[in-house]
């Protein structure tokens, strides 16, 4: 994971006057599971499309392993794309699918017949040589997508929303196949997503995008335990995103009480974002907390109650293991840790301001 | 449940009058001779010389016409499903115009166009330029042909490549087809339904056609059409003008027989 592979810089793209992509720069390292994360039409797919030479970028130069390719056509570029809706040859078998990439590039049939049984190991459908891909379920089809697209020994694999179709569990079933792989190839991933705990699972760097810019760059642990502004606190997982005062460093001031924590820098009686994520409230005695709420709301989750607790006038979300019947008087306390402090954005545009890696 | 097979009323009544029964009266005609007894001889008379040059000739010019109105038409309908809505209505609209005009005043005025003295060659000797006559030749009736079922090839085509999953093509494009082996892996295979429903509606009209052979043939190249209309209403003789006929419909049947066989070998059965 060391030398950058492909370098995006200063890519814009409009499509009829609206601009999808506004000056972005990027760059993916070598061996990367790297997923780029946001809410439909962000601009994750046209950039994800403009690595894979299906648009070209109206400024801003794609540089891939050294060269500059921003205008190479997708079948002279060493990646290959794993498409959202498989886009599988229904004319060819699945053999014949997988072999399109080998036969163009004129390998031996003894290769090509190899390669074909390595690929459907990997992607563990062995036998399904001489099926129709119509005639494989979409979790099936999925696999043979990238069956076909690995066969190539591509350095970087595209994949755009290559779960979105699927139903849950195989969803699931279906990352860890993923992880696995990618150790097993030893390539890189760009992996286009809207969901949020898909990214977190896999990745090891996330992208996270709106309104055509980068909103943060990290890993997963960093994008979701010190999310750097409102939108992606509230992209990633649920949490309570509250104003606040920075009354000095350490000290912040939420909802007119004041809590430790462990932020500095800020200035003294700055106005500031304070993002809680609902699994780090924690609820006590009224008098042990605080500040005190009355629980309004309860739903069980499974492994955890959601509750929703109003205290000075505002809805808390609470995850927890312990129940507490709506009615209830609490306190709620905070540990000083799981405070974030994020800067307020000046203006709207400052909500989406354009962040260097 | 009853209610509803009731709607279906109109349509049978029209089915079983307009269709079945005079089927089955060419069937009976074509079967029996002129005093009512079973022979074979009306469709034996197929194989009388100026039949099966009919016959023959009405094949290679369906042929021809077929071919034709493919090369033209592919080309069209890609470019009208690559291009956008409203590019492409207005090419649409100039398309189909011609189509709202009867096809019998078209292939009058082709006839015209294409006089000795018609209009194509005034313009040609103004310019100087050798006068072409082709008009009562079976190349004026394949022009005929075209230019009238042409449209019958370019809707169902554009009609499958429309609807191409735009990221098929990508995937080949990644996967290291360039635009030649892209096209010729991956759309024209991806396209053949369409082509086939294409032949269907052109072959087959052309084929049986006897107005345009008449009216830009003048009466010099009979087609298999020519020759049962003749013998309907000139000779009179029903029986040999229904034999003639079923052996048409054996052609037709049989061609599109071959053509649908071909399709289910190449994409694994879209009929």
């Amino acid at each position: 994971m060391s030398n950058k592979l492909i370098d995006l810089s200063n890519i814009s793209k409009a499509y009829g006057g609206h601009t999808v992509l506004d000056e972005l720069n990027l760059y993916i390292r070598e061996n990367e599971f790297l997923t780029l994360l946001g809410p439909s039409g962000c601009g994750k797919t046209t950039t994800l499309r403009i690595i894979g030479g299906f648009e070209t970028p109206d400024s801003g130069q794609v540089i891939f392993d050294g060269q500059d390719i921003t205008h190479l056509p997708p079948n002279k570029r060493q990646l290959n794309t794993v498409f959202q809706k498989y886009a599988l040859f229904s004319h060819m078998s699945v053999a014949e699918n997988i072999a399109f990439g080998l036969k163009i590039k004129n390998k031996s049939r003894q290769y090509i017949d190899d390669k074909i049984k390595y690929a459907l190991k990997l992607v563990n459908l062995e036998g399904y040589e001489n099926r129709s891909p119509e005639s494989l379920s979409g979790g099936q089809q999925q696999r043979i997508a990238i069956a076909r697209a690995i066969v190539n020994e591509p350095k970087v694999l595209l994949l755009d929303e290559p779960l979105g179709a699927l139903d849950l569990k195989l969803r699931q079933d279906m990352q860890y196949e993923l992880i696995r792989m990618k150790k097993e190839l030893g390539i890189t991933f760009v992996y286009v997503t809207h969901d949020q705990e898909e990214a977190l699972t896999m990745s090891d760097t996330i992208v996270v995008m709106n309104q055509g810019y980068i909103q943060q760059i990290g890993t997963p642990e960093k994008i979701y335990n010190e999310p750097e502004n409102a939108f992606v606190a509230d992209f990633i997982g649920d949490s309570n995103i509250l104003p606040g005062i920075m009354v000095e460093d350490r000290l912040v001031n939420i909802l007119g009480a004041t809590f430790q924590c462990v932020d500095e820098g800020f200035g003294k009686n700055t106005p500031v974002d304070v993002v809680i994520r609902p699994e780090d409230v924690d609820l006590v005695k009224p008098e042990d907390g605080t500040i005190r709420g009355v629980v309004t709301h309860l739903i069980f989750k499974g492994v955890h109650y959601e509750m929703e607790v109003t205290a000075n006038n505002y809805e808390w979300l609470v995850h927890s293991y312990e129940m507490f019947p709506v009615g209830t008087e609490v306190g709620i306390r905070v540990v000083p840790f799981d405070i974030q402090i994020m800067n307020k954005p000046i203006s709207e545009d400052e909500e989406a301001v354009n962040l260097e890696a | 449940m009853k209610r509803r097979r009731l709607l279906a009323g109109p349509y049978l009544f029209w089915s079983v009058s307009f269709i079945i029964i005079p089927l089955f009266l060419i069937v009976w005609y074509g079967l029996t001779s002129a005093d009512g007894g079973f022979t074979l001889q009306n469709i034996a008379k197929i194989t009388t010389p100026e039949n099966l040059k009919a016959l023959g000739l009405s094949l290679l010019l369906a042929f021809l016409c077929t071919v034709i109105c493919l090369l033209l038409a592919y080309p069209l309908a890609m470019i009208l499903s690559q291009s956008s809505l409203s590019q492409s209505s207005f090419i649409v609209l100039i398309f189909i115009l011609p189509m709202w005009m009867n096809f019998l005043l078209r292939t009058l005025a082709w006839q015209t166009l294409l006089e000795k003295n018609g209009v194509i060659n005034q313009v040609l000797a103004l310019l100087h330029l050798p006068a072409i006559d082709i008009i009562n030749t079976p190349y004026a009736i394949v022009l005929g042909m075209v230019y009238d079922f042409l449209p019958f090839m370019v809707l169902p085509i554009y009609n499958v490549l429309v609807k191409l999953d735009q990221d098929m093509v990508n995937a080949a494009r990644d996967l290291g087809a360039n635009s030649v082996q892209t096209f010729l892996k991956i759309i024209l295979p991806q396209s053949v339904p369409g082509i086939i429903s294409g032949i269907t509606m052109v072959f087959v009209p052309a084929m049986t056609t006897f107005v345009i052979s008449d009216l830009l043939g003048g009466g010099k190249v009979l087609l298999i059409g020519n020759v049962i209309e003749q013998t309907f209403k000139q000779g009179n003789n029903w029986n040999l003008g229904s034999g003639l006929s079923l052996v048409l419909m054996v052609f037709v049947i049989a061609s599109m027989g071959i053509v649908n066989k071909y399709d289910k070998d190449e994409t694994g059965g879209a009929f």
